[in-house]
């Protein structure tokens, strides 16, 4: 099927490449950041280099990022992983302070009330700590979701599959209709990684609900 | 790698003339600029709007979400189809990439204004009028000087976004340092890549450090944010 001169099948692969090489970054930029904003916060000399050092990933640009990373591991420059990476970097200059301020915004006397029930250090982090940061994390998680979709979509300039390439198509054809598809497609895929966030975010944070009754 | 970017670097000839880096830094840095000024002409006085009225919260914060959705490439590309057959000179090249970078630019300084003016205690707003300030003076006088490191984060990120983004420029024919990575790559040169890539990175992080320098010289020093305080 057609749309505006554009195969719908080669939309939707094109737009599970782009879910693919936006959406695995964002995990594994989670799995780094919560123990580095867990860092930060703990050990206080630790916050100002951590959090000024992740933040500083973000001023390297997308395109100087994909193109200087080949070189630094050894890839080729067409080859997804640099993608993966750079997004993931990405992620983690956004999420390492978003985690910090989540666990910090964790009331003392909520720490302490789940000490004195006999909560060791490990147990309190995943069993308080963390649940309590969720709202914090998950709107860092946001921030980070929809611009990871956006980003990923320059990697189409050295050449790498993703809905970026309907951009340089139509461009070098002289055809719209690829473009606003494309378009279309990274704003729904922004949506859809939102919703997906806001349910796993409600299915994490019960008590919330039990709130607003 | 760093030998040939180092080799490409020290080339004299590289900086020279006027496709040289020093001429293609300042193109990227005017851009950048221009760009700036016209998103935070358009974004604080609707960020101030809505923080001091509080009036069209739901509405600013969904836009600014929904615009960070938007592909700056997808748009960049979609401009220049409808805008560089209509237009003539050089102005056919500035407006869409000028376009792109302003509606990229404007989300943060919004967020950040309306973020800094809604953060102020209210124990300083009802000081201000008990103490006879009129709304507007509250705004300039106590309202702003207190948003000022959060707006100036939302300028900062602005700015780096944008510096960013020019490189992509670079592919409807514009200067700018992106013009290092894109003819590097048509020529298959990856030393002209990779350095170019490097001096933008390098171009973000110096302007980055002046706004910081600048934003400490303006911000009064009993509101300096100390990073470690956290909670």
């Amino acid at each position: 099927m057609k749309v505006l001169g554009t195969d719908l099948a080669e939309v939707v692969d094109l737009a599970l490449q782009h879910a693919y090489l936006a959406g695995v970054p964002l995990l594994l930029g989670l799995l780094v950041s919560l123990p580095l904003g867990w860092l930060a916060l703990r050990r206080r000399w630790l916050y100002p280099p951590l959090i000024a050092g992740t933040g500083l990933l973000y001023t390297i640009p997308s395109l100087a990022l994909f193109v200087l990373l080949p070189g630094i591991l050894g890839t080729r420059i067409l080859d997804p992983v640099n993608v993966i990476v750079a997004m993931t970097l990405y992620t983690i200059a956004l999420l390492t302070r978003t985690v910090a301020d989540g666990l910090g915004s964790v009331p003392d006397h909520v720490r302490q009330a789940a000490t004195a029930m006999g909560y060791g250090r490990l147990r309190r982090f995943f069993g308080v700590e963390l649940p309590l940061a969720v709202p914090v994390v998950s709107a860092g998680l946001r921030v980070a979701a929809v611009s990871n979709v956006s980003m990923v979509s320059v990697a189409a300039l050295i050449g790498v599959s993703q809905l970026g390439l309907l951009f340089t198509d139509g461009f070098s054809r002289g055809a719209m209709g690829p473009i606003l598809v494309g378009i279309l497609a990274c704003v729904l895929l922004a949506i859809l990684f939102d919703l997906l966030i806001l349910a796993g975010t409600r299915a994490l944070t019960p008590w919330l609900r039990a709130v607003r009754g | 790698m760093i030998q040939t970017i180092w080799a490409w670097l020290s080339e004299p000839t590289n900086w020279s003339g006027p496709g040289g880096i020093t001429a293609q830094t300042l193109e990227h840095l005017r851009l950048s600029f221009i760009a700036l000024v016209v998103a935070a002409l358009i974004a604080v006085p609707i960020g101030l709007y809505v923080g001091h009225t509080g009036r069209g919260k739901v509405v600013l914060v969904n836009v600014v979400s929904a615009f960070r959705a938007i592909p700056s490439l997808g748009v960049l590309l979609l401009a220049a189809l409808l805008l560089l057959p209509r237009l003539r000179g050089e102005l056919a090249f500035e407006l869409p990439s000028l376009i792109v970078l302003v509606l990229l630019g404007v989300p943060p300084i919004l967020a950040g204004v309306y973020a800094g003016i809604g953060q102020v205690d209210p124990a300083a707003r009802d000081a201000a009028r008990g103490m006879g300030m009129t709304g507007w003076q509250r705004l300039w006088r106590v309202e702003v000087p207190i948003a000022l490191p959060l707006i100036f984060s939302g300028l900062r990120s602005s700015m780096l976004q944008i510096i960013a983004t020019a490189t992509i420029a670079a592919v409807v024919g514009l200067g700018g340092l992106g013009r290092f990575l894109i003819d590097g790559q048509a020529n298959r040169a990856y030393d002209e890549m990779a350095g170019g890539a490097l001096l933008v990175a390098l171009l973000a992080l110096v302007v980055d450090m002046l706004l910081g320098l600048l934003q400490r010289a303006v911000v009064s020093p009993g509101l300096a944010d100390d990073e470690r305080k956290v909670s």
